[in-house]
């Protein structure tokens, strides 16, 4: 893998490009046949920044964020990964960049265990391929005996241990939301995509989430873009907000700024009969 | 998306981690040990049986890789059997070439085709690769009566090939020798399988199976995963032809029909589809019940045939693998009601 180069020879393409953001979007267009889902947004995420993505039903978030991790093109614009365009990166090697994520409602291989399911988000830090699988080389047994190990210390973070065993399908939603959680974390992310990670949780766990996020970022090092609407676990977790409404960046700053911008306020309390416009 | 979905709602495969406790390796030697005593015990006509028992197993795992652990559905494994069958005959008649070179030629030529069927085929993806596998499988036995192979092949006749003799002058018949020699070689197979089947590439597999857009997050290229998957499964499969041929000493196009893929197809689900030791039960079992339903009626031995397979899916919707976790199950974890 070329990642080691491309880390390497960042810091000074950040510096000069933008600003030592980790990521930035800058003017991003997406089109869905004459509808304009994102007009134009612009915005840094910085390293080890906790960065909340907010906005009214269908003000493009998904569809952003969804830009962000590879799934939708964009038309115009671009997204830099530590300084790098990832326009035509496939959305197998995304992991591989440092960019890793959760789904909205959640999206586990089902019928395998919890253990397992945190396995696979290790897959892109081997290289084994079929044969030296099959022929079970030292080196692959050495790879696997690694992913096992930061596989158990995250069952303990997340406190899964003691469902390591169990189907993953099988599980409450609010573990099943954690066993994610633990997936993306394992492949080494440098920024955490979190699509409404308090979306179906009760009162009690999202409050633990609030703990669990700014613990993850001390303890890995890493930014996380969270789209979220729950407003109270964003305001209080993030260290920077960015407010959409239709497609359009209404607001960007500390979570006081865009508490207090006037439009923000509009968006949210004024005219919000408004919504969804899919 | 929907092919995955359409998968778990058929077959309810929950794979547990193979876990090698002591007690499952002293089961395994006791397993082999009583698959080579049965060189010793059986007749010939009963070890013949049993080493085509051994054949199908190792097909059914092929089977198995693709459709059990990373959900492509495949109506046409048969095809790749008779590949690998043809493969070993023309090697042995036209070339002399000993049986046991056969097999790594076959290997290759089985996952070479394997990887070039699989590569447009994946991309369309559930039920249109079962149907293009299907259509290979009914396509095959033409194609191999077929007057431009026909110096190769030798047409409808077939090809007859001799029984290997037992090597070393082992003081053991041609049918012990055979028998033995498909046994270890379906022992290295299913080690192999075992070793794919547990790590990063069997992970990744499944991954693909239960939740593609989420195995794609996780780094996995989906299309290469798949298409090499299926080029290994050719392969299994193409190697049990290999081994059928030797064990059967001859080919023909007609008993490669469209049918032998739907018997292997029966014998993954019946097993459990996404298991190793499934597929060894399968193949017992589309050795076994035809004969079973004969005894039972001579008139409509099909009708019985079809009765059994219903009971059983019945009593084990999972296959046997799914029955035999839910008593491993059970066994661990005694319920403290009562104590």
């Amino acid at each position: 893998m070329n990642s080691a180069s491309t880390s390497a020879a960042s810091p000074s393409v950040a510096n000069e490009g933008s600003s030592a953001a980790l990521m930035s979007v800058q003017g991003i267009v997406v089109r869905f046949g004459g509808v304009v889902a994102v007009g134009g947004v612009s915005f840094d995420v910085g390293r080890r920044q906790i960065c909340g993505l907010i906005g009214p039903n269908g003000a493009g978030k998904t569809t952003l964020f969804n830009c962000i991790s590879g799934i939708y093109k964009y038309n115009e614009g671009d997204i830099l990964f530590e300084g790098n365009s990832i326009r035509s990166t496939p959305r197998h090697r995304m992991a591989g960049l440092g960019i890793g994520r959760t789904f909205q409602n959640v999206a586990l291989f089902r019928s395998m265990t919890v253990r397992d399911n945190i396995l696979v988000g290790a897959h892109q830090l081997g290289k084994s391929g079929f044969i030296a699988n099959a022929l079970r080389l030292p080196f692959v047994r050495a790879e696997d005996e690694r992913a096992e190990a930061k596989t158990d210390s995250l069952l303990d973070l997340l406190d899964l241990r003691k469902v390591a065993e169990e189907l993953a399908g099988g599980l409450p939603f609010g573990w099943q939301k954690r066993v994610e959680l633990a997936r993306a974390l394992i492949g080494e992310p440098k920024l955490l995509l979190l699509d409404e990670p308090a979306g179906g949780l009760n009162h009690g766990e999202v409050e633990e989430l609030e703990g669990l996020l700014r613990q993850i970022r001390e303890h890995f090092d890493l930014s996380i873009l969270l789209v979220e609407h729950h407003m109270n676990l964003v305001m209080r977790v993030s260290d920077k907000v960015v407010a959409l409404e239709f497609g359009i960046k209404i607001a960007d700053g500390t979570p006081d700024e865009v508490r207090n911008e006037p439009e923000v306020i509009r968006a949210y309390l004024g005219e919000s009969d408004d919504d969804d416009s899919h | 998306m929907n092919s995955n979905s359409t998968m778990t709602t058929v077959m309810p495969h929950a794979i547990a981690k193979p876990a090698v406790t002591p007690l499952a390796l002293v089961g395994l030697a006791a397993g082999l040990a009583v698959a080579v005593g049965a060189a010793f015990w059986f007749s010939d006509y009963h070890l013949f049986q049993l080493t085509m028992v051994v054949v199908y197993a190792i097909a059914i795992l092929g089977l198995s890789i693709v459709t059990g652990f990373n959900g492509q559905i495949s109506l046409g494994h048969g095809a790749f059997y008779a590949i690998g069958a043809y493969v070993t005959a023309i090697l042995m008649d036209k070339y002399d070439v000993p049986y046991f070179y056969t097999l790594p030629a076959s290997a290759v030529v089985c996952a070479g085709v394997g990887f070039l069927i699989g590569l447009p085929a994946l991309r369309l993806g559930g039920l249109y690769l079962a149907l293009t596998t299907f259509a290979l499988a009914v396509a095959i036995p033409q194609l191999l009566k077929h007057k431009a192979l026909e110096d190769f092949t030798g047409g409808v006749q077939g090809i007859v090939i001799l029984k290997p003799d037992p090597p070393f002058g082992l003081p053991i018949n041609g049918d012990q020798w055979l028998y033995l020699f498909t046994l270890g070689v379906g022992c290295i197979m299913f080690l192999l399988a075992w070793n794919l089947l547990r790590g990063r590439i069997g992970r990744a597999m499944r991954a693909i199976r239960d939740r593609a857009v989420a195995a794609e997050a996780m780094g996995i290229d989906i299309a290469m995963l798949k298409t090499r998957t299926f080029a290994v499964s050719a392969m299994f499969t193409g190697i049990a032809g290999s081994l059928g041929a030797i064990a059967v000493q001859f080919v023909a196009p007609d008993s490669f029909t469209v049918f032998l893929s739907i018997e292997f197809f029966v014998g993954m689900v019946v097993g459990g589809a996404a298991s190793i030791g499934g597929a060894v039960f399968g193949a017992f079992f589309i050795q076994f019940v035809p004969n079973l339903a004969d005894q039972i009626s001579k008139a409509a031995p099909g009708a019985v045939r079809g009765i059994i397979l219903i009971i059983f899916l019945y009593l084990a919707p999972a296959g046997m693998a799914g029955l035999t976790r839910m008593a491993i199950r059970r066994l661990r974890r005694p319920k403290p009601t009562g104590a």
